[in-house]
């Protein structure tokens, strides 16, 4: 089993190599040429090529890729080419607040939607199901600003219980950075839970529905023994993957949500960075969150061979 | 429990219903008006066809029905109180210590997560019978009784880690562990191969005599049912058809479906004695060695030969290579090595390399009729499509003779716009011969063809095939794991053992002494309806795997 | 109600009223527009009158004639992208299914790669160097969505080309063309239909968050997501306006969904009880 974990974890960081491969090449390979980018139409033969130079495109592209690999992994991550300014320190304030409002939302997401999962899979058929299995339908299919815009109209412009701007500066006390990121962190919570709870629920029923678990029943066990004892360890591994997947699709919900809120985050700067083509911020950007999605991935794919009793216990 | 005398009634069931509830009001009826008594020590049988109820009896002699389902009218007295008034908390006292379940299919009723010993322990322990060291104890005693491996370690192993036969009876020992008054055995042996059956037939038998608990056992299998049973109930869409002791049912039966079901499986232990004239060969296969992605040889240098009106059988275990054969021979696996000749010409191995006239003189009939036809087609579709392929004929000759081949099949003319969703299970099967028939073949391989059908329906697809072998001359290659039928329709046998030919040659001679020691093994376990045949087989056993041991021959690799 | 055969349930049903009003608005959006989508007709953010009756927008145009000529954008948009997406999606997916060998290792590996990291953040990557034209969005989303196409294709291939049916029809002789013609589309065409559904409201979600996040259609093109950002601002006066074009976008969403649940569950019982 250790060899499988080691094997996961050797394949992770192998996909996280090929990412970063992707995200230099997409940079650089695509046939538009970042010096013409950079100065859209103000761009001169001359300016061009002083602009190629100072990016150091005049150099083979496999060259540039061992460089900047080998600074990133020493945490040198070039300049911005719109600031000038050192991308790590343009990045790390902005990575801290998108890592709060992401914990922020998975604390909270994570244990309700697994806990009203559990109860329309133990009540299934019932009304508490069904309005469950409906109401996730709709907000499913929900995009995260129209939550977002909904709640601040009614929850912050007509009723003023929470600021319609997350604001927070470095220097915001937490308690207060509680307040101002609350309705970012509903919107997400509303939006990621809708699919967590319908999967959680999916994976408990088909335990639920398993020979072994009418077996339990017939051995006259109370119910709650079967659920916590029989089908819980083995509901385990298929709601932690649900769940791993889920985080991962916040990456993607924190980037929209923080426009709506113009909360400073990562996704905020790295918009910011594409429509100003400033490559360096955007590989930066690009390569922490390719590096969040596969962490979670490959968490997942870890504590599922964790839990499995066939990989844990070989012949 | 309570100190009951040998006699009394342990369980009385009384006009038993169980139904299916749907939104729209009552449903079908699963079991309707059943009616039985159990004394201790005693083991009633529970006979019928799927969808006989007799698994639903079964459970709700635990107080237990599948859902959708309820039990909707009757009694059953279980040690004077009624299992149908009982509150949930009564009821779960009852399951395990009162009654317990032994399942068909240990593989998937063993919680994975757990280990054995958590498993066997459990009803003991949380019925708050015994303390946990007690139970392991008595688990040990159990394992040991059940001749299971090594007994003090056995529980340690988690069910994945132990086989198939071995789990089955670790499912016994968990049922066993509260000493229950009343064992349900629903299906036990069913998924096992049939060497496996005959040890873990033997364990219950003697764990039911020693303990002296009362039991039902439930099976589609008379001869089963005859080594373990004092009394058989024969059920038919969840009605007794006929109640009595064994001797009574198994010799003389008073109801004609309860006289067919006992013919058939008498009518296995029969020989066809006809041989085929002694023609040049249609099929010869000669060393043939063939294996997936080159490595394991899953068949490994097979020959036979099949003349006209001759039926080959191919029998072997799950896993020997049989049905590996029949891709080999169609063309579906390539062969590595060796030759196989139809009609004097040497096949090409690829399909792809094969003439039209060659692919329509060998045609395949499958175990699954569900999947072996496109769901999406008509009959018309389905069987006139080989007919039009291969003869080319306008569509009015085509429709012809799908009806011409429909009426073959007695099946009726209006099914030609039908849809295969729409047919049962034996009608589909007919549907495959009538495809296969189509594109009227010399040789017709049959891939286990009534192992997914009922027993009486399965004797009919057999008599069909018969009749069709007399009519038209064909050559079948019979494909099975089931000894009965190869008895009644092969003139001709090859046994096969993981990949490699044991035995071969006519089926009177093959299946008579001196045997291969493999044959035997496999003749002696087909049960027979002498109901002292289990005792027989036993005290013969260690002979056999003797002679096994001897050739040299390892069941388990 | 029954559709081919199925009951269609009441969600199905609504489903399918919503697609087929969006569908008519979007393909008659000149005709049903009350104004152009271009025409000043008032003062910035004017009032609901009779005439306007969603109001003005941020430039004095009416609002409910930019929303339908919207309409005419996000769907369009999303629809030549998913077309585009399937096409390539199928052709790859249903070529490594048959092919299988290294045109398979190969095609799996590079979309494992494409999955590597998340559908936006590789959009993100690209579009800062190629900027945000019409056929450069176009491209990149069709591409980077046809790698779950092509898993879908692959396997529902493998899968039917393992039926037993297929292999009758293999073994009759039958040409590769009239066996997936006849024996493997006709029974993948319902989760391919549904397939088509799931892509179409992804890709639609996805362009809309692209335009909402100022990195899609650019102005004066006006679709949905678009909308919703130039109008964001107006949450804060507590008016409707941006959540008319948000809610356009969700309902066209939820309605796909309905009607992408209710195919999948055919399918599900297509192969229990035959239809």
């Amino acid at each position: 089993m250790l060899r499988l974990i080691a094997q996961r974890l050797g394949l992770g960081l192998l996909t996280l190599f090929a990412a970063s491969v992707l995200i230099f090449a997409g940079t650089e390979i695509l046939p538009g040429d970042l010096a013409s980018a950079v100065l859209q139409n103000s761009a001169t033969p001359e300016s061009l090529a002083e602009m190629r130079k100072e990016l150091g495109l005049d150099r083979p592209a496999a060259v540039r890729y061992v460089e900047w690999l080998g600074h990133a992994v020493e945490g040198d991550l070039g300049r911005s080419l719109a600031s000038h300014r050192d991308v790590v320190e343009e990045i790390t304030p902005r990575l801290k607040n998108t890592m709060f409002l992401a914990v922020y939302a998975a604390v909270v997401a994570v244990p309700l939607a697994v806990v009203l999962g559990l109860m329309a899979a133990i009540w299934q058929g019932g009304i508490y199901d069904r309005a469950v299995n409906f109401v996730t339908l709709l907000t499913i299919s929900v995009p995260e600003y129209l939550v977002g815009y909904i709640l601040i109209k009614y929850l912050s412009v007509r009723l003023g219980w929470f600021p319609s701007l997350a604001n927070v500066t470095p220097d915001t006390p937490l308690l207060e950075r509680i307040g101002l990121t609350f309705l970012p962190m509903l919107t997400l919570v509303l939006v990621v839970m809708a699919h967590m709870m319908r999967m959680t629920r999916a994976s408990v029923l088909q335990i639920m529905a398993s020979p072994y678990i009418e077996m339990a029943f017939l051995k006259g066990l109370p119910k709650w023994r079967v659920v916590v004892r029989h089908a819980f360890p083995n509901a385990l591994a298929p709601i932690i993957n649900v769940i791993a997947l889920d985080l991962a699709y916040l990456i993607v919900g924190v980037v929209v949500v923080e426009a709506v809120f113009v909360y400073p985050g990562l996704g905020q700067l790295m918009v910011d960075a594409v429509s100003k083509h400033d490559v360096p911020l955007v590989q930066a950007c690009g390569l922490i969150f390719a590096g969040a999605f596969i962490l979670l991935n490959m968490t997942a794919d870890v504590l599922a061979i964790l839990t499995n009793p066939r990989l844990r216990h070989p012949r | 429990m309570n100190a009951r005398q040998a006699g009394e009634h342990v369980l009385q069931v009384d006009c038993l219903r169980v139904e299916v509830r749907t939104d729209r009001g009552p449903g079908p009826v699963l079991v309707d008006n059943v009616s039985f008594a159990l004394r201790r020590g005693e083991v009633i049988g529970l006979i019928g066809e799927s969808g006989a109820g007799k698994s639903t009896i079964g459970l709700a002699t635990l107080g237990y029905t599948r859902r959708g389902c309820h039990i909707s009218g009757g009694t059953l007295d279980f040690d004077g109180r009624d299992i149908r008034q009982m509150t949930a908390a009564e009821r779960r006292a009852l399951r395990g210590p009162g009654v317990a379940y032994i399942a068909q299919s240990a593989a998937a009723s063993f919680n994975p997560a757990m280990t054995l010993f958590e498993q066997v322990c459990e009803i003991p322990v949380r019925h708050g019978m015994m303390s946990v060291q007690q139970a392991r104890t008595e688990a040990v005693r159990l394992f040991r009784e059940l001749e299971l491996p090594n007994p003090e370690r056995f529980g340690e192993r988690y069910p994945h880690q132990v086989s198939g036969g071995q789990l089955q009876r670790a499912m016994a020992a968990m049922a066993m562990a509260a000493k229950p008054d009343i064992l349900v055995f629903d299906e036990p042996t069913t998924a096992l191969d049939v060497t496996t059956q005959v040890e873990v037939l033997a364990a219950f038998r003697k764990l039911i005599r020693e303990h002296r608990t009362a039991a039902i056992y439930i099976t589609h299998d008379l001869a089963v049912v005859a080594q373990i049973a004092d009394h058989i109930m024969v059920l038919r869409h969840g009605k007794t058809v006929e109640y009595g002791t064994a001797g009574q049912i198994l010799q003389s039966p008073r109801e004609e479906y309860t006289r067919r079901l006992v013919a058939e499986r008498v009518a296995g232990h029969t020989f066809r004695d006809d041989l085929a004239s002694a023609e040049t060969p249609i099929l010869e296969v000669s060393n043939v060695v063939a294996s997936y992605h080159s490595l394991l040889r899953v068949i490994d240098g097979v020959s036979l030969d099949v003349r006209r009106g001759d039926t080959v059988a191919v029998v072997g275990e799950s896993g020997s290579g049989k049905s590996t054969l029949a891709r080999v021979i169609i063309g579906l696996l390539p062969r590595q090595s060796g030759d196989i000749r139809f009609r004097g010409d040497s096949l090409p191995p690829r399909l792809a390399a094969r003439s039209r006239d060659q692919l329509r003189r060998i045609q395949m009939i499958y175990q699954m009729p569900d999947v072996a036809l496109n769901p999406n087609q008509t009959l018309l579709e389905i069987i006139g499509r080989p007919v039009q392929f291969y003869f080319g004929r306008p569509r009015e000759q085509v429709r012809a003779r799908v009806l011409e081949l429909l009426r073959m099949m007695d099946l009726p003319e209006h099914f030609i716009g039908r849809k295969p969703g729409e047919l049962s299970g034996g009608q589909k099967q007919r549907v495959g011969i009538a495809r296969a028939l189509a594109a009227e073949p010399d040789l017709i391989i049959c891939d286990e063809v009534t192992s997914a059908l009922d027993q009486l329906v399965g004797e009919e697809i057999l008599r069909l095939l018969k009749r069709l072998q007399d009519e038209l001359g064909l050559a079948y290659l019979f494909i099975t794991h089931d000894l009965g039928t190869v008895k009644r329709i092969a003139n001709k046998v090859v046994v096969m053992l993981k990949g490699k030919l044991v035995a071969g040659g006519e089926t009177a001679k093959v299946f008579a002494p001196p045997y291969h020691p493999y044959t035997e093994l496999l003749l002696s376990s087909v049960p027979e309806m002498r109901s002292d045949w289990l005792d027989e087989v036993l005290s013969r056993r260690a002979q056999t795997l003797q002679a096994m041991r001897d050739a040299q021959i390892q069941l388990v690799p | 109600m029954r559709l081919f055969g199925h009951r269609v349930p009441l969600t199905a049903l609504i489903g399918l009223v919503i697609i087929a009003v969006n569908l008519i608005t979007a393909i008659g959006a000149p005709w049903i527009a009350p104004f152009d989508q271009a025409n000043v007709v008032g003062d910035a953010w004017g009032d609901p009158t009779s005439q306007n009756l969603l109001g003005l927008d941020n430039l004095g145009r009416d609002l409910l004639s930019r929303l339908i000529y919207g309409a005419r954008m996000s769907i369009g948009l999303a629809f030549v992208i998913t077309c585009l997406s399937f096409a390539l999606g199928i052709v790859t997916g249903f070529a490594a299914a048959v092919l299988r060998g290294w045109v398979d290792t190969l095609l799996s590996r590079i979309v494992d790669l494409l999955l590597s990291m998340p559908t936006l953040i590789f959009a993100f990557i690209v579009l800062s160097v190629l900027g945000t034209d019409l056929p450069v969005l176009i491209l990149t989303i069709a591409i980077l969505d046809s790698t779950k196409v092509f898993r879908l294709s692959r396997a529902l291939a493998m899968n039917l080309a393992a039926l037993e049916y297929v292999e009758v029809a293999q073994v009759r002789g039958e040409g590769l063309w009239w066996v997936i013609r006849k024996e493997i589309l006709p029974n993948a065409a319902a989760p391919l239909i549904a397939e088509f559904g799931l892509r179409f409201s992804f890709a639609f979600l996805f362009i809309a968050a692209l335009s909402f996040l100022g990195l899609g259609v650019q102005p004066p093109n006006a679709d949905w997501g678009s909308m919703v950002r130039d109008y964001r601002d107006m949450i804060n006066l507590d008016a409707m306006a941006p959540l008319y074009p948000a809610g356009a976008i969700a309902i066209l969403t939820i309605g796909v969904n309905f009607v992408v649940d209710w195919m999948l569950s055919i399918h599900s019982h297509a192969h229990g009880d035959g239809a």
